[in-house]
């Protein structure tokens, strides 16, 4: 077990990088404390595998340094790391036995054929194997492939740090939230630091309790679930979480006074900084319909089930509402109302209020 | 509702002529001869199976058939192997990918007779390369039309040189099909080379493997031409393989009735083996 840290981290796939666009990853740096369950969240391509497999080993960084604890690690190889790693789709040893399977590491690093059985037997109890340990792993179901290899990760006890790579992408819907919770309750009970990346939100924010938000190989935002949700520092963070995402509305801001088509629109707190491209960022769950405020017109109204999404015209641009009980027609003049401590404005992406104390 | 009748009889009729005029009629002519005692003039004599009990019991056939097993299990044992290694050592990926691919190709585009006049020249002992560097420069006594020994190993290195070629690219099929993510495991889980290839290599070559054994071992069960223009079956009847005999009981002695018992047990030897191998390799699979 070892606490984490990537510093300054930069990594191109390119033999000789010139600008901030040859780079996969842009200075990185996270520290992940021992014992913690984080996800890497974001679309795809925007460098989250790359970052994996630099932990791992698989990548060296073209700049920067891992350090597991106060371990420089940046040169070792994968296996000499004590990581873990469970890739997309279930890589398991098909000739094996799922006892071979989970034995294999640590036969591969000379443990005692004792030490081995034990430890086999206790991984394949917590993942819920154990009557299939003489089974040859090719003729397990996708799902209890995918158990194994994770138990080739767990059955070493000096792990320091486990990676899931979407782990749950070849699993059937209905399993995936069986092996989801799993992977939570063995967080619990092994206690290793584990990170898992993933392009799903209701993944990322039920397995782990940081979450980094990772776009076009930068971080974007560490924070839990609930910091994501409430408080997006980046207006890509608002979009990329929640379902529908935050709106963001082109707005201007002139000494501290926000206005969005025409009308001032009150912020949050103060606001920071100056110039740049300004937008209004509010969650749809805080947009309210009421007597007063801006004038929109119903465009759209969905119903997803709990709740209703409307999405209203405010001039030109479309803000979306979430809306429950009765819901307007299509077409239907409408006034908007935002919650105050949910507005905020964002300078070229980046949030630009503080907190009113 | 569902018309049902017969059409789909008349896609099939094509291929059913064609796999009667090209397999089905000519071994049922082979039939009819083994069975049959003739003398020319469309004069035929009930037999039996009085030719199959002849073949069968022949010390001819018996030596034909040990140097047809030996032959074919010499190229095995060395053109499967060989061309794994080679399949393991070419490049995964860039320029150099298509330039081994063709390379290895090459050897299999050549006409079979070809093959044989080619190493026929090249091992002769006065004017072929091969054959005058041994003699000359080496020192080494080689002449395969007096020597059994070197017509054998001229014949098993002629086969490898055209072969194994097939086995490489099979091999190298089943290789590049395998994921990253495999070797990455295998790396975290600290596996040592050999593990890497007994346990992810070779499971997933296994299949293609199979073919290719299969492939080399009926083909070169059934080789004729190479060795033919090569040897002639000689010196003596050292080379003489199975389908070199055959065609000298068939077409040197016109002895239709035993040639054609000879073909039949020829064929269902070549099906038998071609048949326990395959069952034996995939009664694992899923």
């Amino acid at each position: 077990m070892a606490k984490i840290t990537l510093s300054n981290l930069r990594h191109s796939y390119l033999p000789n990088p010139s600008g901030p666009e040859d780079y996969a990853l842009k200075a990185i740096d996270i520290a992940w404390e021992d014992g913690g369950a984080y996800a890497l969240l974001g679309p795809s391509g925007c460098g989250k595998s790359t970052l994996l497999n630099i932990i791992s080993g698989l990548l060296t960084p073209s700049e920067g340094r891992i350090l597991f604890d106060d371990k420089d690690v940046t040169d070792l190889a994968p296996d000499q790391r004590n990581i873990a790693q469970v890739f997309q789709f279930p890589v398991i040893y098909d000739t094996m036995t799922v006892y071979n399977n989970l034995a294999f590491p640590l036969r591969n690093r000379g443990v005692a054929a004792d030490k081995v059985d034990a430890r086999v037997r206790e991984i394949a109890e917590m993942l819920e194997v154990t009557e299939m340990l003489d089974t040859r792993a090719s003729n397990l179901s996708p799902d209890n492939k995918q158990k194994v290899s994770m138990g080739r990760g767990l059955v070493r006890d000096d792990v320091n740090v486990v990676m899931f790579d979407e782990p749950l992408t070849v699993i059937d819907p209905h399993l995936k939230w069986k092996l989801r919770s799993k992977l939570k309750e063995l967080h619990q009970r092994v206690k290793a630091t584990m990170i898992y990346v993933t392009h799903d939100q209701t993944e990322a924010l039920t397995f782990a309790d940081q979450v980094v938000v990772m776009q076009e190989g930068e971080v974007v935002q560490i924070g839990t679930p609930v910091q994501l949700f409430e408080r997006p520092q980046h207006t890509f963070v608002g979009h990329f979480i929640g379902s529908p995402g935050m709106n963001v509305l082109p707005a201007s801001e002139t000494g501290g006074k926000v206005r969005f088509e025409g009308q001032i629109i009150a912020m949050e707190g103060p606001v920071t900084g100056e110039g740049g491209m300004t937008q209004v960022g509010i969650r749809p769950e805080f947009v309210r319909l009421s007597n007063a405020g801006l004038e929109a017109r119903v465009r759209k109204v969905s119903d997803v089930g709990r709740h209703s999404v409307v999405d209203a015209m405010v001039g030109d641009t479309s803000v979306k509402a979430v809306v429950e009980g009765d819901v307007p027609g299509q077409g239907e003049a409408v006034h908007l109302a935002f919650r105050q401590d949910q507005t905020r404005l964002y300078r070229d992406g980046w949030i630009a209020t503080e907190v009113a104390s | 509702m569902k018309t049902e009748n017969q059409k789909a009889w008349f896609f099939v009729l094509p291929v059913l002529l064609l796999v009667a005029f090209n397999a089905l009629i000519p071994i049922m002519t082979v039939v009819n001869y083994s069975v049959q005692e003739t003398f020319g003039n469309n004069l035929f004599f009930w037999q039996g199976l009085d030719w199959f009990e002849q073949i069968l019991r022949s010390e001819r056939f018996h030596a034909a058939l040990g140097r047809q097993f030996l032959f074919t299990f010499l190229i095995l044992i060395i053109e499967v192997p060989l061309g794994v290694i080679i399949a393991l050592s070419m490049p995964k990926k860039g320029i150099w990918v298509p330039v081994c691919l063709v390379t290895m190709a090459l050897p299999m585009l050549i006409p079979w007779n070809v093959v044989g006049a080619m190493w026929n020249i090249f091992t002769l002992p006065e004017i072929g390369l091969l054959g005058y560097f041994l003699n000359n420069v080496l020192g080494i006594t080689y002449d395969m039309t007096q020597n059994p020994v070197a017509a054998w190993a001229t014949i098993i290195i002629m086969d490898v040189w055209h072969w194994t070629s097939l086995v490489v690219l099979l091999s190298y099929a089943g290789l590049v099909s395998i994921p990253d993510a495999y070797y990455q495991a295998a790396k975290i889980d600290g596996a040592s080379p050999w593990k890497v290839f007994r346990y992810i290599q070779l499971p997933k070559m296994k299949t293609v493997l199979t073919i290719a054994i299969l492939l080399r071992f009926m083909d070169s069960f059934n080789i004729y031409t190479e060795p033919f223009v090569l040897t002639g079956g000689g010196p003596g009847n050292s080379t003489t393989l199975l389908s070199i005999d055959l065609v000298k009981i068939a077409l040197g002695q016109f002895d239709l009735g035993p040639a054609a018992a000879m073909s039949l047990i020829y064929f269902a030897i070549t099906l038998l083996v071609s048949w326990l191998f395959y069952t034996l390799m995939t009664k694992d699979d899923p």
